[in-house]
């Protein structure tokens, strides 16, 4: 069983006390090592963890505090058309605006990517061309991920060759439920290696449907084995995405990730967060539980589309000290 | 740049503190009889917030007097009667909220985000608890038309003012008793505020007074022959003096005393919930809790890993500014007791236990004592074995199920203790066998009126809270 270059290098430099680097390189051994690997992670107390994700959420942030967190999380936006009517005219203007999200205001940060399935990647790669805005792909049969592996390997790999920086991959939630870890496992390295080195990938749970909280951290642990670069909890396409419970979830499981391997992974809470109120929470519960560390672009992101004009508004209300409405800030 | 929050405090003006305050007796506000007076300051910043006149014996005899009279009436009310009166103060309560946060933070030091979201939901939730039994006390399972014992003087501590204030007048009125209360002289205003909610709710004179003072005041009450109930919350040393005194006599008594509450984490535990469920037992109202988990019993295979996890969870609390909503952890409630935590925890690193605290700037005035843990502890350390009433957790560590309950049992108290873990048939097996009034399964300091409170050994005996609280103001 392979596992990805990144991690077994850091198993090489052997990691921090718990568990043993070696230990970590033997779960993958077989279906029934892996479940008792993943079986074997500290249970998730619902009550507790939603408690913890609630208590977080009363943090005061304002003024400079409020300022500088709008900023970073339009910075952090992987700003998204996910439609079957996507045009490039569209794909293009999504661009500009990754770009320069106010036209009215150019201080404003860009976003860290425009998201877009793989036939827009060149699109979008041109719209954004020069201005270090990243372009993300959602490919591997997205969003249901029902495809034979060859047909999503296919679909990544035209992505990442029209110029995709990153691939957002969905696991196969079949698969995980059924018990099949080891098979959920091979394709995240699979589909690591098609990226190959020039794109960075996020894995998406689809937490929605994974149902239980000790599921999702099972999912976290497993796609960061498999060489996860992110991990997502969902598409936005079904009813439950993102939610401070579960993103405070995969950030304790990145944290202690990072812990016992020395390898960072970054997190894509998803869907669903529409207002720069509920963002600002999620910078909270990154920093209250990963750390300062994560509190950039590369290691956090949030797959949003209807939440950056959100962000844009507070931000110009903040600035002028007026609310100015949506007609102050562009339609995608 | 880092990622500041900014400061939010709550507004002091929600709360008008007059310069003094009387004593509360038979409805109206009085001088002490020998005229004196004693000052109540804040811990957090050492400001003197009000005068307030201290109750000696003299005053202890008239406000008996007054709640004897009162009684008369009062225990004749239909419970539907009386009822009215309590939800009243309940709703009452409710909608003065805010401003008794505010107040109970001023006195006590502790944290805005635990007066406001934890302490005065539960003061609320007591009366309207206690109002609805008021008028089914004879389905309450003590046989038909169960009757009240008379004047009941309670006493009560300075870590939770208004909620032990709750918990002894609530269920005192609901089965027709009347009250002498003296609140600990620390932290008196918010009795003082509640006497004003009698009046406002319309309460019959007499039927509840308020009698702020020292231990004089509090033996003296205890002591009165006219009493016909005492109920006392605090220490150990001061329980005994009290029942040393109320023995022989025809009072009923009931103490809520120390603890040394152990919270065991087992291997399988959710590490993360653990994490805060420690920190919830340990540092809440900085650990000035009678039922906190002070002592951490963890199965020496997650040590490490957990120890860590907590060091880690430490070093993101907040400590300062009480009436901050950002604030994790206030101020010690008194310079005496900041004195005997600092004794505590220093005699601690003299026994060997390895001493640890976060980075943590401490506020130049007031009362501060940084969250600090032990690790090495054994059972021979004096921090295992003495209540310390701080935020000062002790660590220790066992092998087996056996060796952790043997372990929790160890104490001279028994008032509560924590289980984590995910398997629910161990939850049930060691439940069975810790000694400790209350134990809580995946979670810790929770409250709750219909649930009953109260300790083993050397953390008293009685019950408060629930149907169980009714008994000990009922002649049964």
């Amino acid at each position: 069983m392979s596992t990805s270059p990144k991690f077994s290098a850091s198993l090489e430099q052997g990691g921090a006390t718990t568990p043993p680097a070696h230990a970590l390189a033997d779960v993958t051994a077989s279906d029934s090592t892996l479940r008792r690997f993943l079986h074997g992670l500290p249970g998730v107390d619902a009550v507790g963890l939603e408690a913890r994700a609630a208590s977080l959420g009363t943090r005061s942030i304002k003024t400079t505090a409020k300022a500088y967190a709008i900023d970073l999380a339009i910075s952090m936006v992987d700003l998204t058309t996910l439609e079957g009517a996507d045009t490039p005219g569209k794909v293009r203007a999504l661009g500009a605006k990754a770009v320069h999200p106010d036209p009215t205001d150019r201080t404003t940060p860009a976003t860290a990517a425009v998201c877009v399935y793989p036939d827009m990647v060149a699109v979008a790669k041109e719209a954004v061309a020069g201005s270090g805005v990243k372009v993300a792909s959602v490919a591997t049969a997205f969003p249901a991920g029902r495809a034979p592996l060859t047909v999503k390997l296919a679909d990544v790999r035209e992505a990442v060759a029209a110029g995709a920086d990153e691939i957002d991959m969905v696991i196969d939630r079949g698969a995980f439920l059924a018990g099949r870890y080891l098979k959920v496992y091979d394709e995240i390295v699979a589909v690591k290696e098609a990226c190959g080195t020039s794109a960075r990938l996020k894995v998406i749970f689809e937490t929605g449907e994974l149902s239980t909280y000790d599921n999702i951290r099972r999912a976290s642990w497993l796609g960061m084995l498999a060489g996860a670069d992110f991990i997502k909890t969902s598409t936005g396409k079904v009813a439950v995405n993102a939610t401070p419970a579960n993103t405070l979830l995969m950030l304790e499981a990145v944290r202690d990730f990072r812990a016992a391997t020395g390898v960072q992974v970054g997190v894509k809470p998803a869907g669903g967060i529409r207002t720069s109120k509920d963002a600002i929470k999620f910078l909270v519960l990154v920093n209250e539980t990963a750390g300062e560390d994560w509190l950039d672009n590369h290691w956090f992101r949030f797959g949003a589309s209807s939440l950056l004009n959100d962000l844009l508004m507070q931000r110009q209300k903040l600035a002028t000290g007026r609310y100015s409405g949506p007609d102050y800030v562009t339609v995608d | 740049m880092a990622f500041e929050y900014a400061p939010a405090p709550e507004s002091r003006a929600i709360v008008d503190i007059a310069p003094s305050y009387g004593l509360f007796i038979d409805g109206e506000f009085a001088e002490a009889a020998d005229g004196k007076v004693f000052k109540t300051v804040s811990p957090s910043t050492e400001e003197v917030l009000s005068e307030v006149a201290q109750a000696g014996a003299e005053d202890v005899d008239r406000a008996v007097r007054a709640a004897r009279k009162a009684f008369e009436k009062w225990s004749a009310l239909p419970g539907s009667e009386r009822a009215k009166y309590l939800f009243r103060i309940a709703r009452i309560i409710q909608e003065r909220s805010r401003e008794l946060a505010v107040l109970e933070t001023l006195d006590n030091g502790k944290p805005i985000k635990e007066t406001r979201d934890a302490d005065l939901p539960l003061v609320a939730a007591h009366f309207f608890y206690y109002a609805g039994w008021a008028d089914k006390l004879d389905h309450a399972g003590f046989g038909p038309n169960p009757r009240p014992l008379g004047v009941a003087g309670q006493v009560i501590p300075w870590n939770f003012p208004l909620l032990m204030l709750a918990w002894k007048i609530a269920p005192a009125l609901a089965t027709g008793n009347t009250v002498v209360l003296k609140p600990a002289e620390t932290t008196p205003l918010s009795a003082l505020f509640f006497a004003d909610i009698c009046r406002q709710a319309g309460l019959p004179k007499g039927v509840v007074n308020i009698l702020p003072g020292y231990g004089d005041a509090g033996a003296a009450l205890v002591a009165h022959p006219d009493v016909n109930k005492v109920a006392f919350t605090g220490s150990t040393a001061v329980g005994k003096e009290i029942a040393r005194t109320v023995a022989g006599t025809r009072k009923k008594l009931t103490l809520e005393l120390g603890g040394k509450g152990a919270n065991i984490v087992f291997d399988d535990a959710p590490i993360d919930q653990a994490v805060e469920g420690i920190v919830t037992g340990i540092f809440f109202n900085q650990g000035q809790v009678c039922c906190a988990g002070s002592r951490l019993l963890v199965q020496e295979s997650v040590h490490d890993e957990l120890l860590d996890s907590l060091k880690r969870r430490l070093s993101t609390l907040r400590l300062g500014d009480p009436l901050d909503k950002n604030t994790d952890i206030g101020a010690i409630n008194s310079a005496e007791q900041l004195a005997r935590i600092t004794a505590l925890a220093d005699q601690g690193e003299a026994e060997g236990a390895e001493r640890w605290s976060p980075a943590c700037e401490l506020p130049s005035s007031g009362y501060w004592f940084a969250p600090t843990l032990f690790t090495n502890v054994t059972q021979a350390h004096t921090i295992a074995r003495d209540e310390i009433f701080g935020p000062v957790l002790s660590v220790l560590t066992f092998r087996t199920p056996d060796e952790a309950v043997a372990k929790a049992n160890n104490t001279p108290y028994g008032l509560s203790a924590g289980i984590w873990t995910e398997k629910g048939s161990r939850i049930l097996a060691v439940a069975n066998k810790l000694r400790a009034g209350v134990i809580w399964s995946n979670t810790f300091n929770k409250f709750d009126p219909t649930s009953p409170f109260g300790g083993y050994k050397e953390s008293g005996f009685g019950r408060e809270g629930g149907r169980h609280g009714l008994e000990a103001y009922l002649d049964v």
